[in-house]
């Protein structure tokens, strides 16, 4: 065991991905020389050189797309957007290229292309730089979708998610960068697309990924101080959805609430919620409940703590949950 | 036609021996009788088959066709300038390039027909990237491509027998996408082994050329960092030696290069098009005058290349077609389970699941999947 920012987690994972695979690349704006706005990739380029961390012109759709590329190649490109709101210029090589390449390809060819994106809120940035742009990913069949939420998890999923020969976006929770956590150097202990019980409970089911995993955990402390025991469940992966655990705790609780920094409408939550309706519901004494941001674009910064769900918003579902 | 698009065959079908040319013609000189007489055989037997395409929409067994009329010259050329080692990223109408490639053209029917989204592994018909339907796409493809054969080394070795150089086909309409012009930038950037095909073909389906743009095409390369040529399109010996000496340039590490070759598209753009609603008959009389094919037969008959070749060809073209639309009636719908085929390549539970439930839906009724 040792203990890291999950930042630190990535740039480590990065390194072990790039030294055990000569064939692996990064590609970005301002990766290499700068080590990325957010250091994840900080020395890379200064370790294995500038052929294999491309500071890229500035341009999206032109990083995903010669990646394409690239893969068709035999590289296994590791492309780094910016922001989570500077992912759409790359929309059409992501969903209609990327993902479609190998149904195209009639398997002949794999596309193992990564596409980091720092998402979601939590700190304070202008418009464009805190969103939530999973579930556009999510619907879209030939993407995988991942989401760590400890740097222990990040350190193996980015490794793992390399590893893998289908595209996957991988979404980090910038909010979550800079808190330490252990890793386990030795050993993932979870599969790629696993879900996970992260904290056990009797009385509810909380769901969630990314940075909301630390919300739940929080709110489900609150929760045992006024006598409700609170499950947490931690997604890990948005496509696909490890649903086992899920229903495995619903079944036992009775009862879910599902919480995600996203907009409501059409999200991961409401795939869940779905699900659990139609695969446990002789077992639900409750709806299953959503605590999601709100069906507006995402606020201005002074605003973010009223539209992001808190513990305060998840603890009201609770109540409303436990009141059937 | 514009006098600084570079030309070898005059309209007649006579090589233009000019002083300005003197630096492509050695390039012309260099090609066998037999080199010659297939570049006119690949284009007539495609046409052929085009045209039995064609029909074969229109008799409903193709969802839709794609013509390639009139464009022939610019992809025989194009097409016989690329050596083996060399990859090839088409947009969708590049008919002649995919058979000098060893793309059997049922695999396009296929594609078209409904049968599958792809149809060939590119690995195995001659390094042939699959046609690609988003306007410019490609480009980038085959960019981040170019970037790989650059890092791997397989360029700039001084060797133009193995260094590998890539060739991207686009249309005029596709110099207005973003994706294009982010080739552009990145292969500059990275100095890929490249070199960019435009077959300008005046009409982008219902819009002109002058829509897309103001400057000649060619000249936008220049604004990139990126040498740029025009050659007239409809001579197939112009397309063959300025595109053979930029992939020669490019291979050897001089940087990517562009091509526009100015050609007419002289059918639709596709069978669901309607070309009389937007152009007029001056127009397309002007360019049947021009035709490619009938351009280097009369050269070919002017290097006394007789009646029986032309003769053969003709019964090449009639077979293909025969051929065609005997394999194309024949072709029976895929089984229900390829929806789930390849969506992935490593094992994906959604799909398993889903895959399963429909076999069992199926059996339901008693029937077969």
């Amino acid at each position: 065991m040792t203990t890291m920012t999950m930042a630190k987690a990535l740039n480590e994972g990065l390194r072990a991905a790039m030294r055990a695979d000569e064939k692996v690349l990064l590609m970005g704006e301002d990766i290499g020389t700068l080590g990325g706005v957010f250091r994840v990739t900080e020395g890379l380029k200064s370790e294995f050189g500038p052929r294999r961390v491309l500071d890229t012109p500035l341009a999206e759709s032109g990083i995903v797309g010669s990646a394409i590329g690239l893969a068709m190649r035999g590289y296994r490109p590791v492309c780094e957007i910016q922001f989570d709101g500077f992912v759409y210029p790359a929309f059409d090589q992501i969903t209609s290229q990327l993902a479609k390449q190998t149904y195209r390809h009639g398997g002949a060819q794999s596309f193992p292309v990564v596409i980091r994106i720092p998402y979601g809120g939590h700190i304070g940035a202008v418009e464009h730089h805190q969103e939530s742009p999973e579930a556009y990913f999510a619907h879209t069949a030939g993407l995988r979708v991942v989401a760590p939420a400890t740097p222990h998890d990040a350190y193996w999923m980015i490794q793992e998610a390399i590893a893998g020969n289908d595209p996957v976006v991988f979404l980090e929770p910038k909010s979550r960068y800079w808190p330490k956590g252990e890793v386990d150097l030795s050993a993932s202990g979870a599969a790629l697309h696993a879900s996970r019980v992260v904290r056990r409970g009797t009385d509810v089911t909380l769901i969630g990924h990314g940075a909301m995993v630390a919300t739940l955990l929080d709110a489900a402390e609150l929760a045992a101080a006024e006598g409700v025991s609170a499950e947490v469940v931690d997604l890990r992966s948005l496509s696909p959805i490890d649903y086992a655990p899920i229903l495995e705790s619903v079944r036992r609780t009775g009862r879910a609430v599902v919480v995600q920094e996203a907009p409501q409408q059409v999200s991961v939550g409401s795939e869940i919620a779905a699900t659990v309706g139609e695969r446990a519901f002789y077992s639900l004494q409750s709806p299953v409940l959503r605590v999601s941001g709100y069906d507006t674009p995402f606020p201005p910064a002074k605003l973010e703590g009223v539209y992001l769900p808190d513990v305060d918003r998840i603890l009201e579902a609770v109540d409303r949950a436990l009141a059937h | 036609m514009a006098t600084d698009a570079i030309r070898l065959l005059s309209p007649e079908g006579v090589l233009i021996e000019s002083e300005e040319n003197a630096a492509w013609l050695p390039l012309i000189s260099a090609l066998s009788e037999q080199q010659l007489l297939d570049f006119h055989r690949q284009m007539a037997v495609i046409r052929r088959f085009d045209i039995e395409a064609g029909n074969l929409q229109r008799q409903g067994q193709l969802a839709l066709w794609i013509p390639s009329l009139g464009q022939e010259a610019a992809q025989v050329g194009s097409g016989y300038a690329a050596r083996a080692q060399d990859t090839i990223f088409p947009a969708y109408r590049e008919h002649v390039v995919g058979r000098i490639r060893g793309v059997d053209p049922m695999r396009i029917i296929e594609l078209l027909r409904g049968q599958d989204h792809g149809g060939w592994d590119p690995k195995q018909h001659g390094n042939f990237h699959l046609y690609t339907l988003v306007i410019g796409s490609q480009s980038l493809h085959a960019t981040g491509y170019a970037m790989g054969v650059a890092f791997d080394g397989a360029a700039a070795t001084g060797d133009p027998e193995r260094d590998e150089a890539v060739l991207v086909y686009f249309g005029d309409g596709a110099t207005s996408q973003g994706d294009v012009s982010e080739a552009l930038v990145f292969a500059a950037s990275y100095q890929t082994p490249q070199v960019f095909f435009l077959q300008n073909n005046h009409w982008a389906i219902s819009v002109p050329v002058a829509t897309q743009s103001r400057t000649p095409l060619y000249r936008r390369a220049a604004g990139y960092g990126v040498a740029g040529l025009r050659v007239d399109g409809n001579d197939a010996l112009a397309a063959y030696a300025v595109t053979r000496t930029a992939l020669d340039e490019a291979r050897a590490g001089l940087g990517p290069r562009f091509v526009e070759a100015l050609t007419y598209r002289m059918g639709a753009h596709t069978t669901s098009d309607d070309p009389t609603k937007y152009r007029d008959d001056a127009e397309l009389e002007y360019w049947t005058a021009h035709d490619p094919i009938a351009r280097f037969e009369a050269f070919l008959r002017g290097r006394g290349v007789g009646d029986d070749f032309f003769a053969s060809v003709a019964e090449e073209g009639e077979d293909l077609a025969a051929d065609v639309r005997r394999r194309t009636l024949a072709l029976e719908s895929p089984p229900a389970t390829k929806i789930f085929d390849h969506v992935y390549t490593d094992p994906h539970p959604d799909v398993a699941e889903q895959r399963a439930w429909l076999l069992a839906y199926e059996a339901s009724f008693g029937g077969q999947a």
